[in-house]
């Protein structure tokens, strides 16, 4: 396979040219949790209206607290979802090199034939993605085998070994058990499975959140490493907005369920227009900085029953009286940005409401 | 003056193995400092995976014994607590507080239940309505209040909730010191502020000392008076946080300062190198 390697491909992807086709369009996806208990019907709506492409040979992050609905969103973009989680709307579509499949309205042979070899997923509990009773070596069989076409098992692992040494790790993992290795190089293992198929499209949940500071660092060294070499998109959730400064070429923000503002990472951090954003960012703490930081008041809302309009005006110090009843409309606002926020986008205020601009702000 | 805590030439060993091919671990080596009684302050530990920090902090509640030296808590050895009624005392004295508030709650009981049993079991109080009026004062040092937290299960709170909770719990006793073991590495970036800010008013409202163990040397250096570097359960720097932060000396120092990831890198550019990856520990 060849690799699309493209130095600074990172600042070209912020503005999607239309000849290149994004690898993922999401439209207007909401997935709720339906319950449905004894006559009582109740929805938790985790994902609600979320529009994303992510390009080709891209880092896209998202962000938020949890039960912000990241992980919801990821489940369902993967088409990993199981009741009581149910897509209620929208579409999921990937367009691979030569395979182009609608998630949710084709068969789930379909999706089987795409997995692992055309979409992989990077998790964040390095010891219970591999079975602590067997080896390495049977993990990449179990993961592997079938999607790479080699005649005979050594042949297989040949391919797995050359794949170890790209990450630099050494053939005798393979003859390891998950517990004699330390937590980074589990994940590190765990990034090899997911790669080895050198799939286009790499989804990672939180993969570092549970290694310390040096080993987190090299860990993600590697994965913007090996994500180039292969050239595949990569969509990687976190909470912590330091990791995504320093990996991602865009970034998308999330806060119950929602997109509120989206935009290459080097814009946002310098220019958030969310507030939301703009509190997420000048919370970070910073070596040499110790001017007093304020937490964010308040607590994220129950997603069974959300605040009417925009669903951050409870705890927003900017929240006008618009934003009480009307849900802002996730609008471009820039080059390659977009935000969901009166405060920010004033000339999306609907006319007819009174006193729409008042601040209610606690 | 007198100390309220000091732990001296410290080292604790731990034997691996069985009976055949055992070998011994030293976790910590010879680890000394001291905090004054009367001047409360945020003293970090900061250290990796396996720097041997939360040996350190269970020596300091008496939950392990110490290989050698000695750990004086208010002029007493913490090693000779042998009665239940000394031991009580001393915990009354320090509390912990633990780094993952899901796994420190059962979930199948309401966390209400952490903070009567303290009231009760420290403070000797019986009278429910004493009890609630000990959580209720506690909860509200934290921010929140007895009646958002009554009867609810450890899965109805965030983690940032839950972790506040954990901290209103150690508060009960009315301890002289805490000893908190990476309270906030399993908590949101978003959250992380609002649980320091917390510590830092303990420490300037309450007199509450604080030994904060971590491996995030950014809210280090926004919080503590003096830190401790550990590398291999030996103490490699040492000194005010600021000075030791600004300008690490000890080469470990350096390469633990140069991986914090920084949030300016999305202007500045990327601390990532590739270099880095190769540079793995070997397998």
């Amino acid at each position: 396979m060849t690799t699309l390697t493209q130095p600074g491909a990172g600042a070209a992807m912020a503005t999607p040219d239309a000849s290149v086709r994004p690898v993922l369009s999401v439209e207007d996806l909401r997935a709720y949790y339906v319950l449905d208990l004894f006559g009582v019907k109740r929805e938790v709506r985790a994902v609600d209206d979320i529009s994303i492409r992510i390009m080709p040979n891209e880092i896209y992050g998202i962000a938020g607290e949890s039960s912000s609905g990241k992980t919801s969103l990821i489940k369902t973009i993967a088409g990993a979802i199981q009741p009581p989680l149910t897509v209620v709307g929208g579409k999921v579509h990937f367009d691979f090199r030569g395979k182009s499949i609608d998630l949710y309205s084709g068969a789930p042979a379909d999706l089987d034939a795409i997995r692992w070899r055309h979409l992989s997923y990077i998790m964040q509990g390095s010891m219970n993605v591999l079975n602590p009773v067997r080896r390495v070596r049977q993990a990449f069989i179990d993961f592997a085998a079938r999607h790479i076409a080699a005649p005979s098992r050594r042949a297989f692992e040949e391919v797995v070994v050359a794949h170890l040494d790209r990450l630099h790790l050494s053939p005798h993992v393979l003859d390891a058990y998950p517990h004699e290795l330390s937590g980074g190089m589990r994940q590190r293992v765990t990034i090899a499975l997911a790669t080895v198929c050198k799939p286009e499209f790499i989804i990672a949940d939180e993969p570092t959140t549970a290694l310390d500071v040096v080993v987190q660092k090299r860990v993600l060294a590697m994965i913007r490493e090996v994500q180039r070499e292969i050239g595949s998109s990569l969509l990687f959730v976190t909470h912590d907005m330091s990791v995504h400064a320093n990996l991602c070429d865009r970034l998308g923000i999330m806060y119950a369920g929602r997109l509120v503002e989206e935009g290459a990472t080097s814009d946002l951090f310098a220019s958030p227009k969310h507030p939301y954003t703009q509190h997420l960012i000048s919370s970070l703490p910073r070596i040499g900085d110790r001017t007093p930081r304020e937490g964010l008041k308040g607590t994220p809302p129950n997603l069974a029953d959300p605040p009417p309009g925009c669903r951050f005006h409870p705890r927003c110090p900017m929240a006008m009286e618009v934003c009480r009843t009307v849900v802002p409309p996730f609008v471009t606002a820039g080059k390659g940005r977009r935000v969901a926020c009166f405060a920010a986008e004033p000339e999306t205020i609907p006319d007819g409401i009174a006193n729409a601009t008042r601040s209610i702000a606690a | 003056m007198t100390h309220l805590l000091e732990v001296d030439k410290v080292g604790k060993t731990y034997a691996m193995g069985g009976i055949l091919g055992s070998h011994r671990v030293r976790a910590v080596e010879n680890v000394s400092f001291a905090l004054e009684a009367g001047r409360p302050e945020i003293f970090t530990v900061i250290g990796e995976s396996g720097s041997g920090k939360s040996t350190l902090a269970r020596m300091i509640l008496a939950s392990v014994p110490p290989s050698d030296g000695a750990i004086r808590f208010e002029g007493q050895d913490v090693a000779a607590i042998k009665s239940r009624r000394d031991r009580l005392a001393f915990m009354k004295r320090v509390q912990p507080i633990f780094q993952n508030p899901f796994e420190a709650f059962n979930p199948l009981k309401k966390v209400d239940r952490y903070l009567f049993m303290t009231a009760r079991r420290f403070n000797g109080v019986s009278r429910r309505d004493e009890v609630e009026r000990q959580a209720d004062e506690a909860l509200r040092k934290v921010g929140l209040s007895l009646a958002e937290v009554k009867g609810r299960f450890p899965h109805e709170l965030s983690g940032g909730q839950l972790q506040r909770i954990a901290i209103a719990r150690a508060l009960i006793p009315g301890p002289a010191l805490i000893v908190a073991d990476e309270p906030v590495s399993m908590v949101d970036a978003s959250l992380r502020t609002s649980i320091v800010n917390l510590f830092m008013t303990l420490r300037d409202d309450l007199g509450v000392s604080i030994i904060y163990i971590t491996h995030d040397l950014a809210t280090a250096y926004y919080i503590s008076d003096r830190i401790i570097i550990m590398q291999k359960g030996e103490v490699v720097e040492a000194g005010d946080a600021r000075t030791v932060l600004a300008d690490p000396q000890h080469p470990y120092s350096r390469e633990l300062k140069a991986a914090v990831l920084s949030p300016d890198a999305a202007i500045t550019g990327s601390a990532l190198a590739e270099t880095d990856a190769a540079t793995l520990e070997p397998t």
